[in-house]
């Protein structure tokens, strides 16, 4: 689905780092490892496509779904409008109110982004991944601000989504809760 | 390709502007503000004014369309949207010009529709300029926008990007201000002024995106 060849890359004068490879396939999930400043971060943007390396190439054959640490919620959406927006530009006629639903966000779904609490904006990034059926899931820190209930609910999408011959690649801290196919430590 | 995405950036960015409450009204009471102050300052002899009227209001109308520039790329990039956009499987620069064409929409035509109140108070003549005023102050501040979006989405990263972006758009601003003061005052070129104003402003809708794109694309790089 995606190949890296032989990353590098430069921030600044530093080599943050180089000679990174790695690949995917349907119903595999890399993780992506490294301490903090590892550049975990800048490789994900890298895989779709955001920053372009120094060094090495990408091979991108299936679109993705991209969940950044910064949500991309604005002050002003609600979870709904978010999702609605998102809808019509992918074009997509998914069920807002059923994935709404499946993420918890029902209560809060005409709440305004700014008054919402950290773990219901991921929440309603990570709603995204259920607008559009996209072979590749590009994930940073998905777990982060998520309670015990959100991480199960994310655990059990990202498990429907390789059982369904999905791919996932998420750089994550600690304890992944799935089986990785493959770890890439930077 | 589908046209999807852009009319997407372009809902999202008008409901921005419009979610920001005084943000569509600060750029009229800066163009009213700044405006006002020039007959109080040199006196209220009309033919001076009359003189005066349109160089005024067309600096009076570039600086207003800074004042909320700052904030049309530079938010997306704080708050992850710019990531989303640039994946979103459509041109870049259309939706970077569907942005700032939401952003003229709710920032500039309001200025253009003022703009026979604010001539009349330079002594402007009630009649025929006073009607084409406003499409010649929307024509131009169209281009104001474009070319400071070009300013904005340079200076996207940058904290306090405001000033940068005047220093990078007030030179580009020079041709509409030049053809756009010489069709206010009918005179010189006469007639072919207002064609050279608008030929000012396709250049700038036509370029102005893809230098736009470039810039975002640096920004989230």
């Amino acid at each position: 689905m995606l190949s890296a060849t032989n990353l590098g890359i430069l921030r600044g004068e530093r080599v943050l780092f180089e000679g990174v490879s790695l690949s995917v396939a349907p119903g595999e999930a890399v993780v992506l490892r490294g301490a903090n400043g590892a550049g975990k971060t800048t490789l994900l943007r890298i895989l779709a496509g955001l920053t372009r390396p120094e060094a090495g190439h990408v091979d991108r054959q299936a679109t993705h779904h991209w969940i950044g640490h910064r949500e991309g919620l604005k002050p002003h959406e609600t979870p709904r409008a978010h999702l609605k927006l998102w809808a019509q530009a992918w074009g997509s006629d998914a069920d807002i109110d059923a994935i709404l639903g499946e993420m918890g966000l029902s209560r809060p779904s005409e709440v305004a982004a700014r008054y919402l609490s950290a773990g219901q904006r991921r929440r309603t990034a990570l709603a995204r991944l259920m607008l559009d059926q996209r072979p590749l899931w590009l994930l940073d820190e998905p777990f982060t601000a998520l309670d015990a209930e959100g991480r199960e609910q994310l655990l059990a999408l990202v498990a429907n989504h390789r059982q369904s011959g999905g791919a996932v690649i998420a750089a994550i801290h600690g304890d992944a809760g799935f089986a990785a196919s493959r770890e890439v430590t930077l | 390709m589908s046209p999807k995405p852009i009319l997407s950036a372009f809902r999202q960015a008008l409901s921005e502007s419009w979610a920001g409450g005084a943000g569509a009204l600060l750029p009229l009471g800066f163009f009213a503000g700044a405006a006002v102050l020039v007959p109080l300052g040199i006196g209220t002899e009309p033919g001076m004014l009359r003189a005066v009227g349109p160089g005024i209001l067309w600096v009076s109308l570039a600086l207003s369309s800074l004042v909320t520039l700052e904030r049309i790329f530079q938010a997306d990039v704080e708050d992850g949207a710019l990531d989303l956009w640039l994946q979103a499987g459509a041109p870049v620069s259309a939706i970077a010009a569907a942005k700032t064409f939401a952003h003229w929409l709710t920032a500039g035509l309001p200025l253009a529709l003022m703009s026979p109140v604010l001539a009349l108070m330079f002594q402007a003549e009630a009649g025929i300029g006073l009607l084409t005023g406003p499409l010649i102050y929307g024509l131009g501040g169209l281009a104001f926008f474009f070319w400071g979006g070009v300013g904005a989405a340079l200076s996207a990263t940058v904290r306090r990007g405001g000033l940068l972006i005047a220093l990078i758009a007030l030179p580009l601003y020079v041709p509409t201000a030049i053809f756009g003061s010489m069709a206010m005052r009918g005179a010189a070129l006469g007639d072919t002024a207002p064609l050279l104003l608008a030929a000012s402003t396709l250049f700038a809708l036509a370029a102005a995106p893809f230098a736009m794109a470039a810039a975002l694309r640096l920004a989230a790089d």
